[in-house]
């Protein structure tokens, strides 16, 4: 094999896993669903975080602009914010109990 | 073989009897018990700023050093909430479109009652705050509500908080199961953290009063409620409770519920309930 040849091999190669990480509009659609759902389930529990909108728009406006890598990014950023409010209202129906003035 | 059986009911009597010790305790502290919790309120306070007069407390800020002391005397000569009261005076006895005014919504005219809000109404089932009774007797009398956060709602409460000045806080809790349900929902909020800064109101108004965020020094819990509503200097106009709440909230990067929704209603009963008998001040004046 010339130097030549595993030049052009490496390059093709590249290309096919470049190929394979960019996101697609139906990957930013699965992400952002997933987002909004964890963000609806800290709604339902009165605790959603600023952060966790501001991502969710940062993700649509990323995906209105056709950047679907930063729009997944976002998303899922989304969802860990919002996991974490969840996380948060859920440990707080017992920890709130410590900071009681008695 | 039957002492061995006897041993056996022994020892689950013995367990049953430990159990049943160990639970009791625990339901006691459990117990909704608001006057306990007023006394123990004041006392963490009072320990805690042992210079402080009772009634200095409603000052917020202004109570926790000499030299914010020397600003708000100051102040108080040429107040920035005067044109609020003024306006809400007005306001108040102007007739709406059906001949009524808000004088006849309330008991005493609405003079002198500020003290006694947020009340609990047994026959709405929750607790009614001023800003809440206010926007009902609009309602009823045909107006449309204010909005809670801005200046004719601010203005209302002003003129009532000022004609209520120096009375001591008066709020009661009737014998009604939902009443005290609504207390303890309203002191569960209090504490609870939330926002992706992690904050519970007392993160601020109870571990840390007198300290500094940022420019600002935080107001002690004991009385806050005494002086709403405030003229802030940072909002460069006068602020409700609801507007007070809902930008509590979003400092600590929660989004913020709706003015008057159950939760913030509840927590301005709590808060309010555990300053009785420390005098209103409203409206006050914050930097």
């Amino acid at each position: 094999m010339s130097m030549h040849r595993i030049v052009l091999t490496a390059l093709f190669l590249l290309a096919g896993t470049a190929v394979a990480l960019a996101a697609s509009e139906a990957d930013y659609k699965a992400a952002y669903a997933a987002a909004d759902a964890a963000n609806k389930e800290a709604g339902a529990l009165r605790n959603q975080w600023t952060t966790t909108a501001s991502m969710l728009a940062a993700s649509k406006k990323a995906a209105d602009a056709g950047d679907f890598d930063k729009a997944v990014d976002a998303a899922r950023e989304a969802e860990e914010l919002a996991k974490a409010s969840i996380y948060q209202a859920k440990s707080e129906k017992e920890l709130w109990k410590d900071m009681e003035i008695r | 073989m039957m002492t061995l059986r006897a041993a056996i009911r022994f020892g689950f009597s013995a367990l049953a009897l430990a159990a049943l010790a160990v639970s009791l305790p625990a339901l006691a502290a459990d117990k909704i018990d608001p006057v306990a919790d007023a006394k123990a309120f004041k006392k963490f306070f009072y320990e805690k700023f042992p210079k402080l007069k009772p009634e200095d407390f409603v000052n917020g800020p202004y109570s926790m050093d000499e030299g914010l002391h020397k600003q708000w005397v100051e102040k108080e000569e040429f107040p920035p909430y005067e044109f609020a009261v003024d306006l809400g005076k007005e306001m108040f006895t102007k007739p709406f479109k059906n001949g009524k005014t808000y004088e006849d919504c309330f008991p005493n005219k609405g003079i002198g009652i500020r003290q006694n809000y947020p009340l609990f109404d047994e026959k709405q089932g929750k607790v009614v705050t001023l800003e809440l009774a206010l926007n009902q007797c609009r309602e009823a009398n045909g107006e449309a509500p204010y909005n809670y956060v801005r200046d004719e709602m601010a203005a209302l409460t002003a003129y009532m908080a000022f004609t209520s000045r120096g009375k001591p806080m008066d709020i009661k809790i009737p014998d009604d199961p939902r009443a005290l349900e609504a207390y303890q929902m309203g002191k569960e909020y209090f504490y609870t953290r939330r926002g992706q800064l992690n904050f519970a109101c007392s993160t601020c108004h109870v571990q840390s009063p007198g300290e500094r965020v940022r420019t600002e020094v935080l107001a002690p819990a004991l009385g806050i409620m005494n002086a709403m509503p405030i003229y802030r200097s940072e909002w460069n106009s006068m602020g409700t409770t609801s507007r007070r709440f809902v930008t509590c909230n979003s400092q600590t990067r929660g989004v913020p519920l709706t003015p008057q929704d159950d939760e913030y209603r509840n927590v301005e009963y709590y808060l309010s309930y555990v300053a009785n008998g420390l005098p209103i001040s409203g409206p006050g004046a914050r930097p």
